[in-house]
């Protein structure tokens, strides 16, 4: 049992996903969903666990051995996002049941919960698979899962903004697959430790530098680099809450660790930062992605829209760590994306249960909400303060990682932009929190979410404290991956 | 790679180009959707391209022959047609549906009754 762990993981919500669809009714297909996510939720936990003993976890698929078969090889980086993905799918699922049975609608709901473990399991395949083209498939079968469940948002411009990700999504995806295309021609293999070691003999080739180039572009389509990033603030602001608090905690992380995963382990350092000009082209445009989503949420209306376009600032700080090239830079990355998380899972959450008693995410739907839905509030006070990077919580332990790996490279602009970026937090956050404190509502009813909403929500909202003070853990397994990606991630 | 010299390359690059063109230039979505099959159709030429030796026979064992041709990314492709005619569907799915409550596809006119595109 412990043995089979990696591909568990895999087989639980692909086994469960047409069992829901061809449930009746929302509850037993939610209840499978859950039970499903916390059993592969358990599974992570063990399984970091053996990394920890072990160095490293290879699972060979069906005993075809590695160049041939397809292995899955778990070390530090996607231990630690595997527990990410299937915590925050433990947690969104319960909290989905209400928020899904109003916006989606009892009828869809099995489909919805389907579509759901599909997208959890393109997810999570992505992340323990140790093989290029393996990744390519299940990109995709988390994208047309994501597809789907963007397109049930109440809203009709969810139909639109999916498809706008579905036509970005596959020419990023089709984009990586050029680039894998060209490294099995040049080296004969698909197997990530193979095609590391085969690299570097013939990384002088035109044909090595194209297949990065189009790798890289590809996937930075996926994780919403500034200027790729114009299908993520439709498709978050109009798919179901729950389906927003899920995707913006973990598929752009999940690409951000693909790109980790290719620059560092792949192609390695000496060729992504020495013979290629990835530092110049990432930094510029993170800093840029930062500063400009960071001032246009300043003026969003809808509070969903500007959570996202927070989240492509976020995403360029998290870009801006592994463009330094440096074990610190790499290792506050990891720690932004692990936290990031945390952080915009607990906001979007809070924005679902606003959604669900006010029936609306705009600023005016927020007015008073100290008052009408003060626990709910609260929460987003927390969220916001962990989103600024205020002390105690989440976002200063990795935005202080940041800063100190900017510091040992003596970039000084560079530590400007993260405290411009954080002060433009303030003003976005602020407003917000203005508006509940101060704003009049128009019904003074209290009305506060359901228990079956505030339970998950503050378990997150805590996480988000509880990692602040407590840090040992997120930071000694992002400095050990952080090493191990730096010494070329194949650690045999 | 003789037999069919660099020429199949200049065709998939040709391909790709009028596929990305189709993607962003025309306003209806299904067209929108057709370059993007021509594009990833371009795709597709080029891994069954990679996997052919020339003068090499399908990955049969017969009597007699000894060169082969690669057949691993010609399964590859197998799975990425599928992925490909998933995303047709999934595409057309979503046209019907933006037909049916915006009453057009044509991006021009959806941009207009919501800026949301």
């Amino acid at each position: 049992m412990l043995m089979h762990l990696p591909v568990l993981i895999i087989l639980a919500p692909l086994l469960g996903a047409p069992l829901a669809a061809l449930m009746r009714g929302s509850n037993w297909p939610w209840l499978l969903a859950t039970l499903i996510c916390w059993f592969s939720l358990l599974c992570s936990i063990l399984l970091l666990m053996q990394v920890n003993s072990q160095g490293e976890v290879i699972y060979i698929m069906g005993g075809w051995e590695a160049p041939w078969g397809i292995e899955y090889r778990l070390d530090f980086a996607n231990a630690l996002l595997l527990v990410l993905i299937t915590g925050l799918a433990s947690v969104v699922l319960p909290y989905a049941r209400l928020s899904v049975e109003q916006e989606v609608g009892e009828e869809r709901s099995p489909l919805f919960y389907a579509a759901l473990l599909l997208l959890i399991l393109g997810l999570c395949g992505i992340t323990a698979t140790g093989d290029a083209f393996n990744v390519f498939v299940f990109l995709e079968v988390s994208s047309l899962a994501t597809y789907t469940l963007i397109a049930m948002g109440r809203d009709r411009r969810a139909l639109t903004a999916s498809f706008t990700y579905l036509i970005m999504g596959t020419i990023g995806a089709t984009f990586y697959l050029i680039g894998v295309g060209f490294l099995y021609v040049m080296t004969g293999t698909l197997n990530m430790a193979d095609l590391a070691e085969r690299l570097p003999a013939i990384s002088d080739s035109s044909t090595v530098r194209t297949a990065f180039a189009f790798i890289v572009t590809g996937i930075c389509l996926k994780l919403a680099l500034f200027p790729l990033h114009l299908w993520l603030p439709n498709a978050y602001t109009y798919s179901p809450s729950a389906v927003t608090a899920f995707l913006a905690a973990t598929a752009t992380k999940v690409a951000v660790y693909v790109l980790i995963r290719f620059v560092f382990t792949i192609f390695g350092v000496d060729f992504s930062f020495g013979m290629e000009p990835l530092a110049e082209v990432l930094i510029p445009l993170s800093v840029i992605g930062i500063l400009s989503a960071s001032t246009v949420s300043v003026t969003q209306p809808n509070i969903k829209r500007m959570l996202a376009y927070s989240s492509v600032a976020q995403i360029g700080y998290i870009v801006l760590g592994l463009a330094m090239g440096t074990a610190m830079g790499l290792t506050a990355a990891l720690l932004h994306m692990f936290n990031h998380g945390l952080m915009k899972g607990a906001l979007f959450m809070v924005m679902g249960a606003v959604a669900y008693r006010m029936g609306g995410t705009e600023i005016y739907d927020m007015k008073g909400l100290a008052k009408t839905m003060p626990l709910t509030f609260w929460a987003f006070v927390l969220g916001g303060l962990s989103l600024i990077g205020v002390p105690l919580t989440v976002g200063f332990v990795s935005k202080w990682h940041l800063i100190l790996a900017a510091l040992e490279l003596g970039w000084w602009p560079i530590v400007i932009v993260i405290l411009a970026g954080s002060m433009l937090a303030v003003l976005y956050i602020g407003r917000v929190i203005e508006a509940g404190f101060f704003g009049q509502p128009a019904d003074t009813t209290r009305r506060e979410a359901p228990m079956g909403m505030l339970v998950p929500l503050w378990i997150l909202v805590i996480a988000n404290i509880w990692f602040g003070i407590d840090t040992r853990l997120t930071v000694d397994i992002a400095v050990a991956a952080a090493a191990q990606l730096m010494a070329g991630g194949v650690a045999l | 790679m003789s037999g069919l010299g660099v020429w199949n390359y200049v065709i998939i690059i040709f391909l790709m180009m009028i596929g990305l063109y189709m993607v962003m230039s025309c306003s209806s979505l299904v067209k929108k959707l057709i370059g993007l099959n021509v594009f990833q159709t371009s795709v597709f030429f080029l891994y069954i391209s990679f996997g052919y030796v020339d003068g090499g026979a399908g990955p049969l064992l017969i009597e007699g022959v000894t060169l082969y041709s690669n057949p691993l990314p010609h399964v590859l492709i197998l799975t990425a047609i599928v992925v490909g005619v998933a995303t047709t569907a999934v595409g057309l799915a979503l046209s019907i549906r933006i037909k049916e409550s915006f009453g057009t596809i044509e991006e021009d006119d959806l941009h207009k009754m919501d800026s949301s595109i």
